[in-house]
């Protein structure tokens, strides 16, 4: 197992240097270019631009250059666009927020979804069953740039209950409108798969053995169907968990919560080189490092699977 | 209103522990203040910087206006107020200006506001090393030396401009310039601390290190999420100064702002495309609407990269005639935009629009107009001109694009749409100058007409459409020091309307919804400058 | 783009069974399939969006890019009405919304089904020819989709987007990149059964070529797992160009897209103009409960377990 995850990590290395020279790449081939406004710049204005921020230098160097400052000084340089602001700023700003509503809908997702799911197994077929396949359908279609608007309207001019947006870590307030809107989609995909493998558990024969033998509903559910009935939704949350906690450009956009989502988007399309490589690093490396941490996971609650 | 957000629950706490308030000069005898002095508004993207030299857009330089104060202040008509600049006298040669400084003035770290100050924020903007997108204001403002100190041919030190004492600044120009006291009101222009710059570098502008001249100072800076301005005790006109926070919230979405506006988290907030009829009827005392003076156009390019087409004048008339404008304003705008004809906005400061005889024509008369002169040119429904529209990702430019595309089809031509994100369209434009029509804007640097019409001469880097007409040049140079501008002025936009280089559609109006309680803030600014010092929030 | 893979594994399994004697494994799921009311309804659904797409034009009174002066800008004019043939109502611009939502179903149905079919045949080929040859080619490529999967794909979709200017054919590369991934792993681990199997060795040993080995004995039996993934995918295609098209990056006008057009109806829902989000809606809602039911049902008919 540790050499497995030593393997793992070993392999990680390479992947994260491959990203940073591709996006590298991307980036600087895209066309474009971060200092342009609708105010043409002129050409010796430009130049000197290009100067300070060292895009005079070959392609070549300007990677080595990079790497050399992000390995050795953690330093992911000054923004591009943002000139009071390096990337290390951004992100540090940036990142807590999103990483708070992504985690507390990860939260809401896996518990409502989770519960929803075994629930509505267990009473197959009941209102209950219905409902909850219902609702978890309509919330996988409805994109959340829709919901967005209903959530604000409902919430902050109808009832007057939450803030249409803004963000404070002190007010659970700020944070309920981010979750409900980023969650809900995830909470319908959980309530799924995690009904019909419950369902596909409770058919089989070690259930069935199991109640053969008079245990209470309750025992054989918690004790015998559970785990195996959630191997494939730890699947699903690896991946989920990622793209939550990376935030989403659309809560970020609606509700003004200042996470990294739109940093992301925007530094794409106003070729803010810096954060935009600062963001795909700090990104690609949750990935890495999540989907090794569901691996382990996996492989604790099913231990089938060797490696 | 039910919601009390932690923004303004945040505000009543700064209120309720800042000592009770003296009425202001600027509330009238009699008004009954508000508790809560905060004023919020909306931003459709953050601001980029908040560094007076390397600014360049124009909310940027709105927040700076609050923070620093320079030479002149503006008022609501536009015209010039004394801020640092208690006086000036002017040379002969109407060359050499000399300010006299506000002996009382501080920056919030105690120190005094010097003219040194200013020498060393103007060396920085024009400094190679600074890279300031902005360097250009210092070379159109014609101090002596400006290009070549720009291009890093010569020292910082030869600009023109140099402190005599402490309070007292001498600009000397390269040329007499007429608008040249205008200009003093941009951000730009305006003063930074030495000692503050060079301690922290690019981080000078950080909350915790930041220093200011101006009625208020930075506390807070959340990219994406707010900006939090507070009173400055040291601004030397504090005991003036009623509003004691200033916040700023960027939502990309203007629906999604015009919500939070109705649910009462916004104070200010820009009326969505083709809403302010609606809301003006519901709201009368919220809606407004005042002329901004920036101008939208499509502009012909009739360099070498653009069709051969466009390089007939006649088809550029009959492009420019093609384009109904009352509907473009009435039906999709709607928000107290005026139709132009000329590229200069009409409430510009001492402008006087040439006689445009097809600004008067009937619709049916453009029309007609329009397609005998395609016909001339040699087009007609066997050989139809073809031509594609360039405009950058913006639901309203879109909005316009598709009307136009619509109204030429009309007489005859055929105009495919090109949508590009931003930065690929700046590249169509200013650099590989490579489209057909495109749709350009362009907002007053200053409020004098030569901020628009310089755009067009031949060696303006704005120039996209690579338009080259020695006659226009030669006004527009003439008028640098010709003892009437405007006669030249008037005489360019005639050249501009008859050679039609591009094709002037509208002119801007500012459409806001605005918190009735928000008293002494600017409703008829071309410039849309504000003051949060001069504003007040009355009671309920 | 995350999937139930436990389910989409167990599907693989079952499909590629040797046939028992008796009736083949296709007629007894068409058979389960007719049975299941859920997959019948989202067939139904389907055909009516895709008639809805094909002969919508013919009912139209109007084309998608004329404008009509008479009702723009006027809200109280610009609802649906059959006495001046805007069935729908019309946009913000006075365009006729029928004529538009059949042309934006259109596209979003061939976003939907091109991207997904990229997505499967790439994965499908990619994964098939990785898991035969095995050894060192398998290593390395998977490794380069461990690396694929490790990089923000919103990141590479949008830099596409931008560099190669916004194309119909751009987006369902686009779309259809991102998401085979996930294909090309499940087929590898089928083909590495598959290869086990008496047949392919026998095929081998007379000297039939590799890839027609892959041709013939391989793809065959992945024919269910690869119709099933393809009809679930297409929903999340036609979701993830709603969210391009959110960014302003979808289709170049006229053309439009179902997600475009939701887009600008949510924008205006509050301003008495509700039509313009609901038409759309509809037929995206639809579009991909049909999907989604037709997706579910066939897997369900091809890897019936015992409920």
């Amino acid at each position: 197992m540790i050499v497995y995850i030593l393997k793992r990590l070993a392999v990680a290395i390479p992947t994260l240097l491959v990203l940073i020279i591709v996006s590298y790449m991307l980036m600087h081939f895209a066309p474009g270019n971060p200092f342009s406004s609708e105010r043409a710049v002129s050409p010796e204005i430009m130049k000197n631009l290009d100067a300070k921020y060292g895009l005079n230098l070959p392609l070549w160097e300007q990677i080595v250059h990079y790497l050399w400052q992000v390995v050795a000084h953690f330093d992911f340089g000054p923004s591009f666009v943002y000139k009071d602001r390096t990337v290390n700023d951004i992100i540090a700003q940036g990142f807590p927020v999103t990483l708070t509503y992504g985690f507390l809908s990860f939260i809401a997702a896996v518990a409502v979804g989770v519960g929803l799911g075994i629930t509505s197994a267990i009473r197959r077929n009941s209102w209950l069953d219905y409902c909850a396949v219902g609702l978890s359908i309509g919330a996988q279609v409805l994109p959340n740039f829709v919901m967005a608007p209903i959530l604000v309207l409902i919430f902050t001019l109808g009832l007057h209950w939450l803030p249409g947006g803004g963000w404070s870590f002190h007010d659970p307030r700020f944070w309920i409108l981010p979750v409900i809107a980023l969650s809900t989609s995830y909470m319908a995909s959980i309530t799924r798969i995690t009904r019909s493998s419950m369902l596909d558990v409770l058919g089989s024969n070690h259930i069935r053995t199991a109640r053969a033998k008079g245990l209470p509903n309750r025992k054989v559910i918690l004790r015998h169907a559970l785990k195996p009935a959630l191997v494939p939704v730890v699947s699903y949350l690896g991946p989920a968990f990622v793209s939550m906690i990376t935030g989403s450009v659309i809560v970020d956009v609606y509700f003004s919560t200042g996470g990294i989502g739109k940093s992301f988007v925007d530094s794409a399309l106003n070729r803010d080189y810096a954060v935009m490589m600062g963001v795909t690093i700090l990104l690609g490396t949750l990935t890495i490092l999540f989907n090794l941490v569901v691996d382990i996971l996996y492989a604790w609650i099913d231990p089938k699977i060797r490696y | 209103m039910k919601t009390l957000t932690a923004l303004s629950a945040l505000a009543l706490a700064a209120a309720a522990a800042a000592p009770a308030l003296a009425q202001s000069d600027h509330v009238p005898a009699g008004t009954k203040l508000a508790k809560d002095q905060t004023y919020t508004y909306w931003l459709q993207d953050d601001i980029k910087t908040l560094d007076p030299d390397l600014n360049q857009s124009v909310e940027g330089n709105e927040m700076l206006l609050q923070l620093f104060e320079g030479l002149y202040d503006q008022d609501n008509e536009g015209n010039l107020v004394p801020a640092l600049a208690v006086s000036y006298d002017l040379s002969a040669d109407k060359k050499v200006y000399t300010f006299h400084l506000r002996k009382e003035a501080k920056w919030s770290n105690g120190d005094p506001v010097t003219a040194q100050d200013f020498v060393y924020g103007w060396q920085r903007v024009a400094n190679p090393k600074t890279a300031s997108e902005y360097a250009y204001y210092i070379q159109l403002m014609n101090l002596e030396n400006a290009d070549d100190v720009v291009n890093g041919k010569k020292p910082v030190t030869d600009l023109g401009v140099k402190a005599l004492d402490d309070h007292t600044l001498q600009v000397t120009l390269s040329k007499p310039t007429a608008f040249f006291r205008e200009m003093l009101t941009n951000a730009t222009t305006f003063p930074v601390p030495e000692k503050v710059v060079k301690k922290y570098g690019d981080d000078w502008t950080k909350p915790e290190h930041m220093v200011t001249d101006g009625a208020y100072t930075l506390k807070t800076w959340d990219i994406g999420a707010k900006i939090v301005m507070v009173k400055s005790d040291t601004y030397w006109d504090a005991k003036n100064t009623t509003l004691t926070q200033v916040t700023a919230i960027p939502i990309q979405d203007t629906d999604q702002a015009l919500r939070r506006y109705m649910a009462g988290e916004l104070d200010r907030v820009q009326i969505p495309a083709g809403q302010y009829p609606r809301l003006k009827k519901e709201y009368p005392n919220q809606a407004t609407s005042h002329p901004y003076s920036c101008t939208y156009a499509y502009r012909f390019n009739v360099g070498p990269n653009g069709p051969k087409a466009l390089k007939d004048v006649r088809v550029r008339k009959a492009l420019s005639y093609g384009i109904n404008r009352d509907i473009i304003v009435n039906k999709i705008l709607k928000g107290g935009q005026k139709p132009a004809y000329t590229w200069t906005h009409w409430d510009t400061a001492g402008f006087k629009a040439p006689d445009i005889p097809y600004a008067k024509w009937s619709e049916a008369e453009r029309m007609k107009k329009a397609k005998a002169l395609l016909k001339e040119a040699g087009y007609g429904p066997d050989h139809p001109l073809k031509l594609s529209i360039t405009y950058n990702t913006s639901s309203d430019h879109k909005k316009i694009a598709i009307a136009v595309q619509q109204f030429w089809k009309a007489i005859g031509v055929q105009a495919t749409l090109s949508n590009y994100e931003w930065k690929v369209y700046l590249d169509k434009l200013n650099k590989e100058h490579d489209f057909d029509v495109a749709r350009v804007g362009w907002c007053a640097d200053y409020n004098e007409p030569s901020t628009y019409l310089d755009v067009n001469v031949s060696w303006s880097d704005q120039n996209s459409g690579q338009w080259d007409n020695a006659e226009y040049d030669k006004v527009m140079k003439d008028s640098t020091t010709a003892k009437d501008p405007q006669a030249d002025y008037t005489k360019a936009s005639k050249i501009l309307a008859d050679d039609m280089p591009l094709a002037p559609i509208y002119a801007y109006a500012k459409a806001d919804m605005i918190n009735p309680h928000i008293k002494g803030i600017f409703t008829k600014n071309v410039m849309n400058y504000w003051y949060a010092k001069d504003m007040y929030r009355t009671a309920k | 783009m995350v999937f139930d893979e436990t389910k989409m594994n167990s599907l693989a399994d079952a499909t590629s069974q040797p046939d028992v004697a008796g009736r083949s494994l296709w007629a007894d799921a068409r058979r389960r399939f007719f049975r299941n009311k859920a997959a019948l309804l989202g067939l139904g659904l389907l055909i009516f969006v895709v008639c809805f797409a094909i002969f919508g034009n013919y009912i139209a009174a109007w084309n998608n890019s004329d404008i009509d002066y008479n009702v723009m800008g006027d809200a109280s004019l610009s609802g649906p009405s059959l006495s001046n043939g805007h069935y729908f109502g019309v946009d913000d611009l006075g365009r006729d919304l029928f004529a538009r939502t059949v042309q934006g179903t259109q596209i979003s149905l061939l976003v939907g089904i091109i991207g997904s079919a990229i997505a499967v045949i790439v994965g499908t080929v990619y994964g098939a020819i990785a898991g035969y040859f095995g050894g060192r080619v398998d290593g390395v490529m998977m490794r380069i989709v461990d690396i694929l999967l490790a990089i923000p794909y919103m990141f590479v979709l949008i830099l596409l987007l931008v560099m190669y200017g916004r194309s119909i054919g751009m987006l369902f590369v686009g779309v259809g990149l991102i998401s085979w991934l996930e294909m090309s792993r499940i087929v590898r681990g089928q083909t590495l059964t598959l290869k086990n199997r008496d047949y392919v060795e026998a095929a081998r040993a007379i000297g039939v070529p590799p890839l027609t080995i892959i041709r013939r004995h391989i793809l065959p039996n992945l024919v269910g797992v690869v119709v099933v993934f393809a009809t679930l995918l297409v929903p999340l295609m036609i979701l993830t160009e709603s969210f391009i098209s959110f960014l302003g990056l979808g289709v170049q006008e006229p053309q439009t897209s179902l997600g475009a057009l939701i887009s600008e109806g949510a924008g205006t829902m509050n301003y008495g103009t509700l039509w313009q989000l609901a038409f759309p809606l509809f037929f995206f809602i639809i579009t991909l409960f049909g999907f989604y039911f037709v997706g579910d049902g066939l897997r369900d008919a091809l890897d019936p377990k015992e409920r």
